[in-house]
């Protein structure tokens, strides 16, 4: 076991995709000799050349358009978007090609890439650097969408990631970054497209991937010195759900609340509280609710503390499920 | 309409020109300036077939035997017999839209004759000619059209990529592919079947996009072995080149630092001469070309257009007289390079690939319901593979009712 960031876990994850696989490249704004803004990519152009961490000029749609004619030529690119409210100009390439190559060749041609995106708020940031943008992309048939939450899964995913056949999106929140945790760097504990229950409970469900999943085991920590027993499970995977276990723990608790720092209005938890119902209608004791962004723009960062779900947001959310 | 309505109509014929107004207004309108390319042109062929030197192109032309001249004539008919049968395929009803190459099939041939077979093509929705300088059965362009798929080849068995329709999203893949044949080491080897190139093909129209002007940046500051093919139609559809660009399209190269050249579009000769020596720079380690093959669409966008609502029938009259065959037909005739039986077969040759087409085209089984949910991933997918049972059982239900 090591210790490291969510940061590090990345680039250590990086840096092994890397040295077994000749063919993987990673592309980028300022990721070679700076490291990348949040010093994800730093030391791997040193080490692997500018032929393999390459400083891309500065438009998005370029990077990720030519990240496909690489793809084509035998490659597996691995492109970072500096800050998710980037990624807009790039958005006609990932959903009209990068999601639709495979099907319009009839499988003759794949696109083996992952588009790594830091996402969410609560950096403090100016407009543009905190959005949570990843039901636009689990919206899109063809695409794969990820989101690591801790060491662990940081280091081991985006090298799953990476090896896998299909486009994936990897969302990297942003704020856990300099987070620090113990990483088995021998064997990865579960598969990439699986959730993973990350607090056992009995009395309610928590849904929550990437930043919001801190949140919620703090909540849950707080609710076990009330009395009340959360189960905390972390989605992982966005596109595909790992459905099974997400039925599991509601048929266990019989109440779930969703939580994303994403705007509610057909986010990641109107799906989850579709299909929760659809699948799981008799189990449920009060009706799947979310805790998420208001549904508007991104506020000014004085204002982002109030827009974002917190504890005490989550707890209340929590209160009246079991209220129900 | 009253009758006091056409009474005041009949009084001010302005008001409510008839046909015959319209037809005689074209007739006594002044010809529209048409540009024919300028003097940075490169022309080996002059529109009456007339063979002209050029010092620094000659050279790409000189090993073509008369076989070789023979066989770009053989491929321009041809392609152009393919795309007169789509359309007429369209017009029956056969296929949903087809998009025509006609008037543009030098610019197709000339350049896609300039590829070696490890060099790799990118093309938009209209490269039929250059799709047939690569071996794809033109019958597999069908398919996209008729409605039955996205794209009905292995574009790596040709190393013709899939067409695109989002205009110039295409020259970021080739640029990326390029990249690519960099990483692989394959550029300025000297090794003949090694060296590879890319060409991405684009309109005038595209030129406008984002996109194609990012590809320009990529490909420069790279090195990019690849050569942006730009066939200026003269039309955006309905927009026209000034709609597009304040300048003549080859000199934006410059501002993003690699050459530049206009090649006469409708010449076949100075097209291949063109394209061999930008291919040539790009294999060599050189990096970008922007080609600008000055052309026009003789035909509509697409089928479900209507150029007559916005270009005067003058216009193309004086296209006609640039048309790429009847050039090299003069040309292959005066140099006596082949005789009548040459031409003759051709032509039966033309028909039976368009028959074989038609043909084609109507045996082409519609895709089975189910097909829709295959290729989406590469690894299973749990509601993809969800819905296929569903789209499955909810049609089953209807063959059992059937069989009551």
């Amino acid at each position: 076991m090591t210790n490291m960031t969510i940061a590090k876990g990345i680039n250590n994850g990086l840096r092994a995709a890397m040295e077994r696989d000749p063919k993987v490249v990673l592309m980028g704004e300022d990721i070679g000799k700076l490291g990348g803004v949040f010093r994800v990519t730093e030391g791997l152009q040193k080490d692997f050349g500018e032929e393999r961490v390459i400083d891309t000029p500065l438009a998005e749609a370029g990077i990720v358009g030519t990240a496909i004619g690489l793809a084509l030529r035998g490659y597996r690119p691995v492109v970072e978007i500096q800050f998710d409210g980037f990624i807009y100009p790039a958005f006609d390439h990932i959903i009209s090609q990068v999601a639709k190559m495979r099907a319009r060749s009839l499988g003759k041609v794949t696109l083996p890439m992952v588009i790594r995106i830091p996402v969410g708020g609560g950096i403090g940031a100016v407009e543009h650097h905190s959005e949570s943008n990843e039901a636009y992309f689990a919206h899109t048939a063809g695409l794969k969408v990820v989101c690591c939450s801790n060491p662990e899964d940081a280091y081991w995913m985006i090298q799953q990631a990476i090896e896998s056949d299909d486009p994936v999106l990897f969302y990297e929140p942003k704020r856990r970054y300099w987070d620090k945790g113990e990483v088995d760097t021998d064997s990865a504990s579960r598969e990439l497209l699986r959730a993973n229950v990350v607090r056992e409970g009995t009395d309610l469900t928590l849904l929550a991937y990437g930043p919001m999943v801190k949140t919620c085991l703090q909540a849950a920590e707080a609710a076990e010195a009330e009395g009340k027993s959360l189960e905390v499970v972390d989605l992982r995977s966005l596109s595909p759900l790992d459905l099974d276990t997400l039925k599991a723990s509601t048929e266990k608790t019989g109440r779930v609340v969703v939580v994303h720092e994403a705007p509610t209005f057909l986010g990641m938890g109107a799906e989850l509280a579709a299909l929760l119902q659809q699948e799981c209608f008799y189990h449920l004791e009060a009706p799947v609710m979310r805790v998420g962004g208001y549904n508007l723009p991104y506020p000014p960062s004085k204002l982002e503390e109030e827009f974002l779900p917190d504890l005490d947001r989550v707890l209340d959310t929590v209160d009246r499920s079991l209220a129900y | 309409m009253s009758d006091n309505a056409v009474a005041e109509n009949a009084a001010d014929p302005a008001a409510n020109p008839t046909h015959e107004d319209e037809v005689l207004a074209e007739l006594t309108a002044p010809v529209p300036e048409v540009g024919d390319g300028g003097p940075e042109m490169v022309q080996l062929l002059t529109p009456e077939g007339q063979r002209v030197d050029n010092t620094e192109y000659d050279e790409y032309v000189k090993d073509l035997s008369d076989e070789d001249l023979r066989g770009f004539y053989r491929d321009l008919v041809l392609i152009r017999r393919v795309d007169a049968e789509a359309t007429a395929l369209q017009r029956q009803g056969e296929l949903g839209i087809w998009a025509s190459l006609l008037g543009q099939e030098a610019a197709q041939v000339g350049s896609g004759r300039a590829m070696r077979p490890q060099d790799y093509a990118f093309p938009t929705y209209r490269e039929h000619g250059v799709a047939w300088c690569r071996g794809v059965d033109p019958l597999n362009l069908l398919g996209l059209f008729r409605g039955v798929n996205h794209g009905g080849w292995d574009p790596n068995e040709k190393n013709f990529h899939l067409y695109t329709i989002v205009i110039g999203a295409q020259t970021l893949h080739a640029t990326g592919y390029a990249m690519g044949i960099q990483r692989d080491g394959d550029v300025g080897t000297g090794e003949e079947d090694r060296d590879a190139a890319v060409i991405a093909y684009f309109g005038d129209g595209a030129t406008a996009q984002g996109d194609v002007n990012e590809s320009f940046v990529y490909a420069a500051v790279n090195n990019a072995p690849v050569v942006f093919f730009c066939q200026n139609n003269q039309w955006a559809i309905s927009e026209p080149n000034e709609r597009q660009t304040r300048i003549p399209l080859y000199q934006r190269a410059r501002g993003f630092g690699f050459p530049g050249v206009r090649v006469d579009g409708n010449d076949v000769l100075a097209v291949y001469a063109v394209t061999q020596q930008a291919l040539n720079a790009a294999r060599s380690g050189q990096g970008p070309t922007f080609i600008e093959a000055y052309t026009y669409r003789m035909g509509a966008h697409t089928t479900s257009d209507d150029p007559t609502k916005y270009r005067v029938s003058a216009e193309v009259e004086v296209w006609k007289h640039r048309d790429p065959i009847e050039r090299l037909k003069s040309y292959l005739v005066h140099e006596n390079k082949a005789d009548q039986a040459f031409f003759d077969q051709v032509d039966a040759e033309a028909d039976e690939l368009a028959a074989h087409v038609r043909e084609g085209c109507l045996s082409m089984p519609d895709p089975t319901g189910d097909s829709m949910f295959d290729h989406i991933y590469v690894e299973e997918h749990p509601v993809v593979e969800a819905e296929r049972k569903e789209f499955a059982a909810y049609h089953a239900g209807f063959a059992e009712e059937g069989g009551h």
